[in-house]
């Protein structure tokens, strides 16, 4: 039995006050590919944090590669939450490039080494073209791109996105996923990868960890996505539907999924 | 014109103020806080105007002033979604206490125009000095937190997964900013700091779309707009903050025109 790659144990997340995960216990094995689901506020970002050592549990225990959670480990690439990029004008190989030892104090060097390290994480990618442009001048797909290759940097054993999918359509959502998957293979890394929606996910994830009301369940897509386990997380009765290929979540009338997305920004 | 000791002084001194303005504006323009900067000046005033009130040293005042006004906003951290109200009241409610000080001390109407327009010509050995030691702490400072900081403007959540402290660097970035201020202040005054700190940062910005060019060429741009700001000044007779705003202004209005016909 290999050590896993993030194992949480009766973990309860406070944030401002609010209890926002309460005594879960997930255990993720190294090179899993795990899809991070749930609606808004269900505390994706927040248990993502907490594997970063951001967020200190209230109680329980994360272990990450089988030692105690701590802040600043590099072996856990992290893909924050998109935003405006800050800086528009820089080219991506500088921001990517930047974040080699960037925690580390002086001047930022860059050495062969580091440049060879920069170039390859880009390529892995397929985005070393793409970061001679702007990062303000990239689409958001090519931005993504640029900046996964930034959360490769160090070569990480656990790779952490969230909301990579976001503002991208789902002609560049499929390229995204497919992209993390391969990487995922070359690479051996664990990945959680939180997202609003569960089709683009489906094929390439081996399983889904949901999240509502606090509590969380783990386990392959034909064991969570079903009307009972999420009417227990939503607290509210919840049809699952499959048609095509795709999943539907619904609660009465409404597309959950697809009734969250439109709430987003 | 360098036959005169005085011309001499200002080009030495606003040569040095001048560089470093250029490469700590930079990061400031980078990191989005030009307007923070601005505050920071004002700031400065009221601790000039109020050390002129005790019979002490203005610039001694005005770098206290700045640097506790530096390290304070550093320390509200970046989440206040009102910041720009917050920065732009400190900012008023500091020129009006720097008028209040000067309302007691009528008599230095000159020095309060040299505060806050500057005067550059009136800059002498003693103060020569001071900027040299306040330059050289601005860059060494810059250089030491350099990597850290610019990875926290750039990436903040992830610099702070990776262990980057952006209270921290918020905290110390500012304090050098004010340093860089209080030096800026005896150049081009309280009123025109952004002309050196902000508006050749912001020119290379449009320019060059790498880190290390861009901070040289900010620091290069200062430097010649400084200069030849001077040089005008000595041939027409012309303030000299006049000529640096104008030249700050037209460099930046022409690099704005040509990135427009660019990405056309």
């Amino acid at each position: 039995m290999t050590t896993p790659a993030i194992a949480l144990r009766d973990v309860t997340l406070r944030l401002g006050g609010r209890e926002v995960l309460r005594h879960i216990d997930i255990e993720v094995a190294s090179g899993e590919f795990i899809g991070l689901l749930g609606p808004n506020g269900a505390g994706k970002t927040t248990l993502l944090r907490a594997i970063l050592g951001l967020l200190p549990p209230a109680s329980g225990q994360i272990a990450v590669l089988g030692g105690a959670v701590r802040r600043g480990d590099a072996r856990i690439g992290y893909l924050p939450q998109a935003r405006g990029a800050l800086a528009g004008h820089l080219c991506g190989w500088d921001v990517v490039a930047l974040t080699a030892g960037g925690a580390r104090w002086g001047l930022p060097r860059l050495n062969r080494a580091l440049a060879r390290e920069v170039d390859h994480a880009l390529d892995l990618v397929g985005g070393r073209d793409l970061a001679r442009r702007p990062i303000g001048e990239l689409s958001g797909g090519e931005r993504q791109r640029v900046l996964l290759a930034q959360a490769l940097i160090g070569q990480p054993r656990i790779l952490l996105l969230d909301e990579p999918l976001s503002s991208l359509d789902p002609r560049h959502q499929h390229a995204t996923v497919a992209l993390v998957a391969r990487i995922r293979h070359e690479l051996g890394m664990a990945v959680i990868f939180s997202a609003h929606e569960l089709n683009p996910l489906l094929g390439a994830m081996d399983r889904v960890l949901y999240l509502g009301g606090g509590a969380a369940a783990l386990g392959t897509v034909a064991e969570v996505i079903t009307g009972p386990v999420l009417s227990l997380l939503y607290g509210a009765p919840i049809d699952v539907m499959r048609a095509g290929g795709r999943v539907f979540v619904m609660s009465g009338e409404h597309d959950i999924e697809r009734a969250d997305a439109c709430h987003t920004h | 014109m360098f036959e005169y000791d005085f011309m001499r002084t200002a080009f030495a001194a606003s040569g040095i103020v001048a560089v470093v303005a250029g490469v700590v504006g930079y990061v400031l323009v980078l990191r989005g806080q030009s307007f923070a900067g601005h505050a920071l000046s004002h700031v400065g005033f009221t601790g000039a105007t109020g050390a002129i009130l005790l019979g002490v040293s203005p610039l001694g005042g005005l770098v206290l002033a700045t640097v506790a006004a530096g390290i304070g906003m550093g320390l509200l951290g970046p989440g206040l979604q009102s910041r720009d109200v917050a920065i732009g009241m400190v900012l008023s409610m500091a020129l009006g206490l720097g008028l209040l000080f000067l309302h007691f001390f009528t008599a230095y109407a000159t020095q309060a125009t040299a505060l806050l327009f500057g005067n550059v010509l009136g800059v002498d050995t003693h103060t020569l000095w001071a900027l040299a030691v306040l330059g050289v702490a601005s860059l060494a400072g810059l250089a030491a937190i350099a990597r850290p900081l610019l990875f926290a403007s750039l990436q903040p959540e992830l610099a702070e997964a990776r262990g980057v402290s952006l209270t921290g660097m918020s905290v110390l970035f500012l304090a050098i900013v004010a340093l860089t201020t209080a030096a800026c202040t005896q150049i081009v005054g309280v009123l025109l700091v952004f002309t050196l700190m902000v508006g050749p940062a912001a020119t290379a910005q449009l320019i060059s779309h790498r880190l290390w060019h861009g901070i040289a060429l900010s620091a290069a741009l200062a430097l010649a707009q400084a200069w030849a700001g001077l040089a005008l000044a000595y041939e027409t007779d012309w303030p000299t903050s006049f000529w640096i705003t104008a030249l700050s202004g037209t460099c930046y209005l022409l690099a704005v025109l040509a990135s427009l016909r660019r990405t056309r």
